[in-house]
């Protein structure tokens, strides 16, 4: 099965070169064959690399030891379920799985898009086509999923216990589909510089591209989130770790797209900047994956350091060049249509929301390099951890929060003050009620309150638009309040899909800002002891040790440690922490032992206990205890997220007239009786 | 044993004989399968063929043989004695000694908290050695920050005493002092430069628009009113995205 993987591979390089060089050449421009060939070899390529995949998991499956990949992910013991994800778990097949899922997307793209856009569609195959004959480049010349062993070791070595996760089984593909995803509006987006088509056709011929690319992300970074909470064991769920780091800038600026192709389909402004954020967020994913794979950077997430980050750091470069170049020379043709006219408008919100989400994204790319800077400039090193993340970040955040209330608060072209008093005071109300509350609540916390407070001022806006739309559609069509809510939403899915995705960001805030109150002690407690911890919201829990049991399951060794939990002296159950010492099917020791938290999650405060070890071989342990403030409306803040993503997508729907129409340079309607009074 | 952590004696509803029968209430024997009575939650079940566990597991369970087959000795037995013995401990990771008092005191967390682990796990030390139980830098830095308290050093000498000792790395954020300062100020200034910019060339455009406006203008527009705006509004509200 290597050798059809090695062929298949071959086989679908030289299919994109193929693509690529005709696609690129626009030789198809007078020949229709070869525009089909350039299409048809997308398909061919994709089933080439399905081919390889296959082969691979033929291997995984059927345990394939000679197979070097085989060997180092993946053992007789290992769970079915984790040998299919090992797929993807470490550097050489994750190159493969990246190159199909792409693959599969560059074919989904021709398939799906309309005809309309024909004369894209070569390009957009010239440019996907580029991208996975470098992904199958990587894996030829540098990082091979096929090379064999010289000899066939008896059993694999495993999966890293820490991907031995559902988290794990999830959070990759989640991840990749939304990195791989951003391929496709990049490949447009370099179709239309290319053919010199800069109309906002481009723009909505991708824009379910960039939702789905922005929720894939999205859920791949809350899935992230929630497998370090559970399985890293260090309290919490994000860490401004490189890795993480990476995954944030392009949702950042993909989110800054998502908000400012608006102003370019309503009002025909910022076609530069638009295809400059398009760009850069391709070129982000792809300084992810670098950071990710070439151990510049120390971070707990890498894939272990190999040649690879040579590869990705000369493709960052050569497209950067190529790309902004391309930009560089269309740049008159990208004229914006009309002026902005007001401050005061829908326009300069969007404009101010995007530069804080391109001023963070700069500032967590520059706290993400900074060590690398100063070990050039002063040689030295330094350590650029949480705190000063957190120090210039929060502040930058919290703004961004409070645009996210103001902006839908606002009119397209100008407000008038009758305008911003009539739609301002409900949700300062709700934010001034809530600051006060959480003052007269004891609650000093400087950032915590203006996170809330911010919170608050945001719901009042989105409560106030869904109040008005339904009390619209009940005055318009007399329907009942549960009936206007649903077809307000299901006749303009993007916008209120988008409040709902406001509102799952404002339930992130509420969530980051309740760890501001985190406590945390470690104990060491021999069985029948206690010890107590008070959270934050004033109950006391008390923890007593029960004792470690030791016991053998499909591969590995565990020592569970066991505590009763009472609260505020009535038992609520047990909470049990292990130590996991993985082995092979020769009972042999793999990795270190490793440590699976216990999570007791409640609405106000998860209970988060970590087994630190034994003393003296004993049952006497060593516990971290943490109670955790508001955890769990960080999982169901991502849930209110993706499902507002996926109602902003969902096809069909009322009256998108931003698709037909042309860009505004102005409205194009009279009042009746203007004037006659 | 940590400061406020009671003695089974007060807590006597949840002592661990309750769990004991609890256990073994519960315990469901196959043929071959052995019942190691212990005072954890989970009862052991030991396979009878001892011969397919890992080597460190092995040696355990062959000394726990040997212990059985000596009853003088019955506290080493697993799960018995007076805190009970693990059947192995090599597979609980690195050997712990109890934590001290004075270790889960709050100046020595904060300390903690701003000092980086230097084996490379990106984390600071008190959440490395309370997390990362592989780590062997951790606690030895933990026990720098006791003794260099223990001689009577404030916090900021203690971290002084790492700067000058392990460098400008073993923070976990920069000082903000000299080059540093750019690591701080460089993303605001941009952010700032940009939005100070923008702002005037909004004004500059709105002023170009205006006077375009002006010339181009035959007729004075004729003025609608608030309510008319309002109107106006609420019905493109009505249809917009």
């Amino acid at each position: 099965m290597t050798l059809l993987g090695q062929f298949a591979l071959w086989a679908a390089f030289l299919l994109g070169l193929w693509a690529v060089a005709i696609g690129f050449s626009g030789r198809w421009r007078d020949r229709p064959e070869l525009a089909a060939t350039v299409v048809r070899s997308v398909y061919a390529v994709l089933g080439c690399l399905v081919v390889a995949s296959l082969a691979l998991w033929k291997g995984l499956v059927s345990h394939d030891f000679n197979i070097e990949y085989v060997a180092a992910y993946t053992s007789r013991n290992l769970p079915p379920y984790y040998v299919f994800s090992a797929f993807w778990a470490g550097q050489k097949g994750s190159l493969l799985f990246w190159a199909v899922v792409l693959s599969i997307f560059a074919s989904l793209a021709q398939l799906l898009t309309p005809r309309r856009y024909a004369d894209l569609m070569p390009y957009v195959a010239g440019v996907t086509s580029a991208v996975v004959a470098f992904f199958i480049s990587v894996m030829l010349f540098g990082s091979n999923p096929f090379e064999r062993l010289a000899f066939t070791p008896a059993d694999g070595r495993g999966l890293n216990p820490q991907l031995q996760n559902v988290g794990m089984v999830i959070h990759p593909p989640m991840l990749y589909l939304g990195y791989i995803s951003i391929t496709i509006p990049f490949a447009f987006a370099i179709a239309a510089l290319l053919s010199r088509r800069l109309d906002t056709g481009w723009i909505h011929a991708i824009r379910k591209w960039t939702l789905v690319s922005w929720l894939f992300l999205s859920i791949g970074i809350t899935l992230g989130m929630w497998w370090a909470y559970v399985e890293l064991g260090w309290g919490g769920y994000w860490a401004w770790d490189p890795v993480e780091n990476a995954s944030f800038l392009p949702w950042l600026t993909m989110t800054a797209f998502l908000h400012s192709v608006m102003i370019q389909e309503k009002r025909g402004m910022l076609k530069r900047w638009n295809l400059g954020l398009i760009v850069g967020t391709f070129l982000l994913s792809i300084f992810g994956t670098f950071i990710t794979r070439s151990g510049v950077i120390a971070s707990v997430h890498s894939f272990t350091q190999s040649n690879v980050g040579y590869f990705f750091l000369a493709f960052l470069v050569v497209v950067a060049v190529l790309s902004f170049t391309l930009l560089y020379t269309r740049w008159p043709l990208l004229e914006a249509e009309v002026r902005l006219e007001s401050m005061l408008s829908r326009e300069a919100a969007f404009l101010f929301n995007n530069l804080l989400l391109v001023g963070i994204a700069f500032s967590v790319l520059w706290g993400t390099l900074f060590p690398i800077l100063s070990e050039a400039v002063r040689g030295t090193k330094i350590t650029v951890g949480p705190p000063f993340f957190n120090r210039v970040n929060v502040p930058l955040g919290l703004l961004l929060l409070g645009l996210t209330g103001i902006g839908p608060l606002i009119a397209w072209r100008k407000a008038s003050p009758a305008n911003l008093r009539r739609q301002f005071i409900g949700p300062i109300a709700s934010g001034s009620v809530t600051l006060v509350a959480l003052l007269a609540a004891g609650v000093r916390d400087m950032y915590a309150v203006m996170a809330i407070a911010l919170a608050g001022f945001v719901a009042g806006t989105i409560t106030q638009e869904f109040y008005r739309g339904v009390r619209a559609r009940r005055r318009m069509h007399g329907e009942s309040v549960p009936v206007a809510f649903l077809r307000l939403i299901e006749r303009n899915r993007r916008r209120y899909g988008g409040y709902i995705v406001h509102a799952g960001i404002l339930i992130y805030f509420v969530a980051f800002a309740g760890m501001a109150f985190k406590v945390e002690r470690e104990a060491t407690l021999k069985p029948g002891e206690s010890v107590e911890l008070r959270s934050p919201f004033g109950h006391t829990y008390r923890f007593t040790h029960v004792g470690i049991s030791q016991y053998e399951a499909l591969n590995r060794v565990v020592s569970a440690a066991t505590v009763q939990v009472s609260i505020d002296g009535k038992p609520a159950g047990l909470l049990t922490s292990e130590k996991r010492q993985h082995v092979d099917s020769f009972k042999r020791p793999t990795f270190e032992p490793s440590t699976e938290v216990g999570i007791r999650s409640g609405l106000r405060e998860d209970l988060y206990m970590v087994f630190a070890g034994a003393v003296d071989g004993t049952e006497e342990a060593v516990y971290r205890f943490n109670v955790n403030p508001l955890v769990w409306w960080v999982w169901f803040g991502g849930f209110v997220l993706a499902f507002g993503g996926i109602v902003t997508m969902w096809p069909g729907g009322g009256p998108t007239m931003a698709r037909s129409r042309p860009a505004q340079g102005g409205y194009g309607v009279s009042l009746v009786g203007a004037g006659k009074e | 044993m940590s400061e406020r952590v009671s003695d089974e004696r007060e807590a006597p509803a949840v002592g661990r004989r309750a769990f004991l029968g609890a256990g073994l209430a519960l315990v469901t024997l196959r043929p071959g399968q052995v019942f190691a009575a212990s005072s954890a939650a989970r009862p052991s079940l030991v396979p009878s063929a001892e011969a397919s566990l890992a080597p460190s597991v092995q040696d355990s369970l062959a000394s726990s043989a040997q212990d059985r087959s000596g009853p003088s000795d019955e506290a080493a037995l697993p799960g018995r004695g007076e805190v009970g013995t693990l059947r192995d401990p090599s597979v609980v990771g690195r050997p712990r000694v109890p934590t001290d008092p004075e270790e889960n005191a709050a100046e020595i967390q904060a300390i903690e908290l701003r000092l980086a682990c230097n084996c490379g796990c990106t984390l600071d030390v008190f959440t490395c050695r309370t997390t990362d139980f592989s780590c062997t830098y951790s606690p030895k830095l933990h026990r720098e920050v006791l003794a260099l308290r223990n001689q009577g050093k404030s916090a900021q000498q203690v971290i002084d005493a790492f700067v000058e000792k392990y460098g400008e790395k073993a923070l976990m954020a920069p000082k903000p002092a000299g080059f540093n300062l750019a690591g701080y100020l460089v993303p605001g200034a941009a952010i700032a430069t940009a939005g100070v910019a923008l702002v005037l060339l909004i004004s500059r455009r709105r002023a170009v628009v205006a006077s375009s406006a002006s010339l181009g203008q035959s007729a004075p527009p004729v003025p609608a009113s608030t309510a008319e705006m309002d109107r106006l509004q609420r019905a493109l509200d009505e249809v917009e995205d």
